[in-house]
């Protein structure tokens, strides 16, 4: 489904050229559940930002269900990351002005859905996550696990085949963490591909296949994490 | 999708309350601004007479000192003598319409002697005058060719004039005095005020026109003074009749020429009348006769005043200004929401999409602008009367039509829209991620 070859990434300014992912390689199949870890600055987010075509890479290939995306136009892009595409980011970026509904119904309009779709796809979701009542509320109204769920909400609303999630329970305690784990869990169940970045092995831990990240290549790993592999694949 | 867009534009705008106020004021007041000065220019560069522009011809002839030209080279003297008007009014016979007049003005008695006597400013001209320019009655009629002929002591008043003197009733057949002479009241107006006023622009093509209007015959038979413009060349001996053989220049002439051969067979009228007064020894000067249709008269006079010009140049350097001002106000504003735009490239809007949402948010802008333009535009006219208090007719610029409303808002959302081309590039061109991470 996702196949990276050899991708590089190098983010210039004026005095520094940084080499966040290096002839970086990968495959993932329809379906699978992947934990991404490692230090920071490896290049984890870098490497979710490509897979979500939401940055261009410097060289190299990456072909998204057998499609090379560098030969997409802006505007097919746009369409691949939002029909195909659900975002969970660690900051939950909700927007402030709108209310639960219509911040899951953001994706669903520039999907051009007709409305009684969108609103039986925004209270399908939040009913997933637990949220149905929350309509009306806004962002600043929510806890930050409540808001990490209508993300969650609005990335599945449009139901992708693909999930990206970098850090989705970073801001959250450890028993939210886990509800949102299972929540994820649960989508994958229903046949999402979904990759996962973390920083906490006992997440990644749940993951069906765990990449290890660092100097913005997949490598082998720390004995902790080979040993945290070993286990998720027992 | 429109809906969509209007929707965040509307919750956009009511998040930065005092940017949007900013913008909206920015535009509103150039807008305000540019119609002020282009609604006068408009006006005063209208078409009096639109049915009839086209047939009316302005008569010139160069009867001027020989050793000096009128006004400049190739500059034609504006009016005619009472031997001129006179001769060419006798050639044209009844082949021609042809009419000619002159502004003057008469102490008027009022009869009751409730109201003590009063200066009114009178036409002198022929019957021709009232269908000529189409003249609008109220009651009565003009007078006729025979009271041309016969010195009638006819007068046709104004609405105003009728207003002052019998209360707006009809007064047609009662009888008006003025500087002890007597004249019947034939017709009364209808409110009338062409705009500029353009069949005697000599004095001022702004003022209002006269308040009585007498056969020209009687006018000059009683000796009524020109107060209008009154140009001499040539030195004559004193007293009215000696004026009126002078070379002395005080008649507007207008010729009506429905068709170019009428104009030609006028032309050669003319040129016949001129040539026939050289050999009784006046027209030192060569011949040059001119015929002006209403327009090219008044672009031949310049009646839009050159400060009126000056004023719309400035005016819209003034909303470009404001326009710079709106485009430094939205970079900020996009700059501020680089966040959101990002978030929304990511979650699948595409460049245009973006573009589309920010264009129509400038758009409301723009009507904003507007409607706060044609506000400012009414103080604006408002403003104007004091500058320009020696025109009549800016009473009648105050009352704005749906023509400038609409030309204000139309105008004000196309600035908007310019003003807000580079800053929705800017946004359209956020990269989707970069506003996205944790730092
Ligand atoms: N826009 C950018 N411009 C320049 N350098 C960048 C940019 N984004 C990321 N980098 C650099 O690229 C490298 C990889 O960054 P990335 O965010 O992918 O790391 P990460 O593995 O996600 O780290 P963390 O676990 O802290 O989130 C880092 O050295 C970072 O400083
Ligand atoms: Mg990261």
């Amino acid at each position: 489904m996702l196949k990276m070859t050899k991708v590089s990434k190098i983010y210039r300014t004026d005095t520094v050229e940084t080499h966040a992912l290096r002839e970086f390689s990968l495959e993932v199949q329809e379906g699978e559940f992947v934990s991404v870890t490692g230090p920071s600055g490896s290049g984890k987010t870098t490497f979710l930002n490509i897979a979500g075509l939401l940055e261009e890479l410097t060289s190299g290939t990456y072909e998204l269900d057998g499609r090379d995306i560098s030969a997409l136009s802006d505007r097919e892009r746009s369409k691949v990351r939002n029909e195909k595409i659900g975002f969970i980011f660690q900051s939950f970026n909700l927007i402030p002005e709108l209310n639960i509904f219509d911040n899951v119904d953001v994706p669903l309009r520039y999907r051009g859905f007709a409305a009684p779709d969108r609103r039986k796809r925004i209270e399908n979701s939040l009913e997933m996550v637990g949220l149905a009542s929350r309509m009306e509320h806004y962002p600043a109204q929510l806890s930050g696990g409540q808001q990490q769920r209508v993300a969650i909400a609005r990335a599945l609303a449009g139901e992708p085949r693909f999930l990206l999630a970098d850090e989705p329970t970073g801001n959250l305690d450890t028993e939210m963490a886990t509800n949102v784990l299972d929540l994820l869990d649960e989508i994958n169940g229903n046949g999402t591909t979904i990759i996962m970045v973390t920083h906490e092995l006992t997440l990644a831990d749940r993951a069906k296949r765990n990449i290890f990240v660092r100097d913005g290549r997949v490598s082998d790993g720390p004995p902790e994490f080979r040993l945290a592999a070993a286990g998720g694949q027992g | 999708m429109l809906r969509y867009y209007l929707k965040l534009g509307m919750l956009s705008i009511r998040a930065n309350p005092a940017l949007s106020a900013l913008m909206v004021a920015a535009i509103g007041i150039g807008i305000g601004a540019c119609m002020t000065i282009m609604t006068i220019q408009h006006v005063m560069s209208g078409n009096p007479i639109p049915g009839k522009s086209d047939s009316l011809y302005y008569v010139q002839i160069d009867s001027w000192d020989p050793n000096n030209e009128y006004n400049g080279p190739n500059e034609l003297p504006e009016q005619l003598t009472y031997l001129d008007a006179t001769g060419i009014d006798a050639a044209a016979g009844d082949e021609f319409r042809v009419v000619w007049s002159y502004k003057s003005s008469r102490i008027l008695q009022p009869g009751d002697g409730a109201d003590l006597p009063f200066e009114v400013r009178t036409r002198a001209t022929s019957f021709r005058f009232f269908s000529m320019f189409a003249l609008p009655f109220r009651y009565g009629a003009s007078w006729d060719a025979a009271a041309d002929r016969n010195r009638e002591q006819v007068v046709v008043l104004s609405s105003a004039l009728n207003e002052r003197l019998f209360g707006g009733g009809n007064p047609v057949g009662e009888s008006v005095t003025m500087n002890g002479d007597v004249y019947r009241v034939v017709g009364v107006l209808e409110p009338w005020l062409p705009v500029p006023k353009f069949y005697d622009v000599t004095n001022n093509p702004y003022e209002e026109p006269e308040e009585a209007y007498l056969p020209v015959t009687v006018a000059v038979a009683a000796e009524h003074d020109s107060a209008g413009n009154t140009n001499c060349w040539k030195p004559f001996p004193g007293g009215y009749e000696a004026f009126l053989n002078s070379e002395c220049i005080w008649f507007q002439m207008w010729a009506e020429l429905p068709t170019a051969a009428d104009k030609s067979r006028f032309e050669q009228l003319l040129a016949a009348y001129v040539e026939e007064q050289k050999t009784l020894g006046r027209f030192p000067r060569e011949m040059h006769n001119e015929l002006s249709d209403v327009m090219e008269w008044m672009q031949d006079n310049e009646v839009v005043d050159d400060d009126v010009s000056v004023l719309l140049g400035l005016a819209f350097l003034f909303l470009v200004v404001c326009l710079l001002n709106t485009i430094g106000l939205l970079l900020a504003k996009v700059m501020r929401r680089t966040k959101d735009i990002s978030l929304r490239r990511a979650l699948g809007a595409s460049k245009q999409t973006l573009f589309a949402q920010y264009v129509v948010e400038a758009g409301l802008i723009g009507i904003g602008g507007g409607v706060l333009g044609i506000a400012l535009t009414w103080l604006g006219l408002r403003g104007i009367e004091n500058l320009f208090a020696g025109y009549d007719f800016v009473e009648r610029l105050v009352t704005m039509d749906w023509v400038m409303v609409l030309l204000a808002v139309g105008l004000a959302v196309v600035s908007a829209l310019a003003a807000a081309l580079y800053p929705t590039w800017r946004a359209a061109n956020v990269t989707p991620a970069s506003q996205l991470r944790i730092q």
